[in-house]
């Protein structure tokens, strides 16, 4: 481990030594000064350092966020080939950290599990098993759980083609070991193991569902993904930094405005560049706008799976306004790719501010209608309350965050805790329920839809009626069409944006924003080189579909379905 | 009004001047099991992803697919005769969404909904199924990313077209030419 004693650090990563240096780990760790406080291990010390940093009161790094592996294969200035990168939150003091395991160069990279400290890491753990073939002594299932498990490989190696496939038949689907056999004993026949999905109209998109049910009870139960998963991190790695945008609108593509700010935010940061006003406003509105659409699907289909039919159809037509709203912006409804890299991909049209302003008169009768019909409903109140609960250490110990998380009363959103943008000037507030159940993250999810029209009506207020919305930094940002066709030096730019993108320079950022379902941040490296060297995505989605598996247990299969709703998976951000 | 070929009003309807007998009018067995068949589309969505959010939309309020009758949506293969494979089908998905095809009974149509089921889209990648007429027969592609409304409406129009015009599902003719092979 390089010594670094003589660099001076920022104050976060300062204060991080001082911390260290009053345990034994001081002499084992290294803490270098990036855009977050990062600290450097080894893996046989990893074990002992999560501990400090969870317990010590003065780091309480309690949430875990995220592990992302790194293959440094083809980046130089990196003392071994493997990584593996983790990133923490601490809800006590709203604070980052990043932790980096460095792999000593083996055949087999090997570095020892820490689920017992963050039961979190389990799921996350499995992907890096997966994708990298990291090896996690003291995991308690690893196996693979992206790819299919007739795979021969680990695709995000720097040496695997992007394009190699494996050809996977019924019989190499592998079924949980404990549920490969039947657990009867004399005077006792009602133990079963049910399957569902992955095809499955409760698992809205396409989750398999394996449990054991003792009676009506569910008993034991694991969830099996990888149905959805679509290479999106490998992708990232071989197109330019403007083309990963349409990729990351389709993480989550319910609400896929807010994925394209996040990961642009990301890359903005790395270049240092800044996004004028009126961008950034566009970009808080249109957000905003996506988190309604969001909640609106979500909401409307758990009602759905739950019978209530006819409120799926209320709030559905918000959506279709909001739609027409982003197609008039740029085109597309769906999956919008409105932003790039240093602003956005053009103006928004000049009827923007009207259009806004009847989305937000007529959104709420729709959701007063659901709120009349839904809230105090005797039916929906018996299917939805005190099912699926999930208390506040449960909460962060899985990993939660997001509404789910607000739902247990913790009140951790990324727009309060570290404003972006303009959320530090609106007045709103975070929605917090205490009861952790499937009513109460319903409740939450409808006060957040009314929060959210009341930033966009506060973002609108202040919308300056003319003014750039792209940076005028031409080294990322395309001049526009006139000056290219008059003017020798803006010709020069376009030329080479379009034809070798922008060149972020070489470095790494964790960027976090607050999605529709919870912090969602991208981790980017870049080696200088035309296109990312690796994107990773802490999706809000992860931990909460590993958490389902234990959420559900005791209760019947109808409140699994109750809960599988209200947590809201998008298979897309799920398993990327 | 009912008009004649020639655009003139045709006269009411009078039992009276039919001699009191049945009105009748001829037609072939096949032709009136395509016209029912295709106007009774009931689809099951297969549906994966985005395209899937988009499917919702088409049968919404404001698109409403029951005006051209394929709006009972089924979610048992068993009782569904058209599967709109409508997102992404990675490899890990394929054993599945053959199995569902199985299980649909005969005649059967598939409409693959978007770029992502008809080629693997822009993932060109390692776990991604190149287009799901590797795993099924496919009738109609829909392409775009997602598709508008508008485009998988037109695509469950052209295959009503088809039905009605008597051609063959792609089943048919694949089963046909596997027989003829025999």
């Amino acid at each position: 481990m390089s010594s670094v004693e003589t660099v001076p650090l920022a104050p976060a990563a300062e204060k991080l030594r001082e911390r260290f240096a009053r345990s034994p780990l001081s002499e084992r760790v290294a803490v270098v000064d990036l855009d977050l406080p990062t600290l450097e291990v080894a893996p046989a010390d990893w074990p002992a350092v999560a501990r400090f940093l969870r317990d010590d009161s003065e780091c309480a790094y309690d949430l875990f966020l995220d592990l992302a592996g790194v293959d440094n294969a083809k980046r130089r200035g990196r003392p071994t080939r493997f990584e593996a990168v983790y990133h923490l939150h601490s809800l006590p003091r709203s604070e980052h950290v990043r932790v980096k395991v460095i792999l000593p160069d083996t055949a087999e990279p090997r570095l020892p599990s820490v689920v017992d400290v963050w039961p979190a890491a389990n799921w996350f753990e499995r992907e890096a098993f997966d994708l990298y073939g990291f090896d996690f002594p003291g995991h308690p299932n690893l196996r693979r759980i992206l790819v299919h498990d007739a795979f021969v490989g680990h695709p995000l190696r720097k040496d695997y083609s992007p394009g190699q496939r494996w050809f996977f038949a019924e019989e190499d689907l592998r079924m949980p070991s404990w549920a490969t056999h039947t657990e009867e004993r004399a005077g006792h026949f009602e133990t079963q193991t049910l399957s569902i999905g992955p095809s499955h109209p409760a698992t809205h998109g396409i989750v398999h569902l394996v449990a054991r049910l003792d009676g009506e009870r569910i008993k034991r139960a694991e969830t099996q993904i990888g149905y959805m998963h679509r290479c999106f991190e490998k992708m990232a790695e071989t197109h330019t930094w403007n083309q990963v945008i349409p990729f990351c609108d389709r993480l989550n593509y319910v609400s896929a405005m807010i994925n394209g700010v996040g990961y642009v935010k990301t890359v903005e940061k790395m270049l240092g560049i800044e996004v004028p006003d009126r961008g950034r406003l566009v970009r808080t509105i249109l957000s905003e706008f996506s988190r309604i659409m969001d909640h609106c699907v979500d909401i409307g289909a758990n009602l759905v799976d739950i019978g209530a039919l006819t409120n799926f159809w209320y709030l559905y037509q918000p959506r279709e306004g909001i739609y027409g709203l982003l197609e008039a912006c740029c085109g597309a409804r769906l999956t919008v790719s409105y932003v790039r890299v240093g602003g956005l991909a053009i103006d928004v049209p000049e009827d923007f501010v009207p259009r806004c302003r009847a989305l937000l008169e007529s959104i709420p009768k729709f959701l007063n209608d659901v709120d009349r019909l839904v809230t105090r409903n005797r039916i929906v109140r018996n299917r939805l309350a005190g099912t699926g609960v999930i208390t506040k250490e449960q909460a962060i110990a899985w990993g939660l965050t997001g509404p789910v998380l607000r739902s247990t009363g913790v009140a951790y959103d990324v727009r309060r805790s570290r404003p972006y943008d303009f959320y530090d000037r609106f007045d709103w507030d975070v929605p917090v329920a205490t009861d952790g159940d499937n009513y109460a993250r319903y409740l939450v999810r409808m006060e957040e839809m009314r929060q959210s029209l009341s930033i966009i009506r506060q973002a609108l207020d202040v919308f300056p009626e003319s003014g750039p919305v792209s940076s005028d930094d031409w080294h990322v940002v395309l001049p526009p069409k006139d000056a290219v066709y008059h003017d020798m030096e803006s010709l020069i730019f376009h030329f080479k944006l379009i034809m070798e993108g922008i060149r972020v320079p070489a470095g790494e950022r964790y960027d976090w924003i607050e999605g529709a379902n919870g912090e969602l941040g991208f981790y980017a490296i870049s080696d200088g080189g035309a296109g990312p060297y690796r994107v990773k995505v802490r999706p809000p989605c992860f931990p909460m579909m590993a958490a389902y598996e234990k959420i559900i247990i005791g209760g019947t299969i109808s409140d699994a379905i109750a809960t599988l709703g209200t947590l809201n998976i998008i298979a897309g951000e799920l398993e990327r | 009004m009912p008009t004649s070929g020639k655009g003139e009003p045709l006269p009411a309807y009078d039992p009276k001047a039919a001699g009191g007998a049945a009105d009748f009018f001829t037609t072939r067995l096949e032709t009136m099991v395509a016209w029912a068949r295709a106007n009774s589309l009931w689809p099951l969505p297969f549906a994966t992803a985005c395209c899937g959010i988009e499917f919702m939309s088409v049968v919404s309020s404001h698109y409403d697919l029951s005006r051209f009758g394929a709006e009972v949506v089924r979610f048992s293969p068993r009782q569904a005769d058209l599967l709109i494979v409508a997102g992404t089908v990675v490899d890990k998905l394929g054993p599945t969404l053959r199995k569902i095809y199985d299980q649909m009974p005969e005649p059967k149509w598939v409409i693959s909904m978007g770029v992502c089921a008809s080629s693997g889209g822009f993932y060109r990648a390692y776990h991604v199924t190149q287009g799901i007429d590797e795993i099924v027969p496919v009738d109609v592609y829909v392409p775009g990313c997602p598709p508008t409304p508008e485009e998988l409406m037109y695509g469950i129009l052209e295959l009503q077209r088809k039905i009605r015009s008597g051609e063959k599902s792609r089943d048919d003719r694949s089963a046909a030419a596997a027989a003829a092979a025999r």
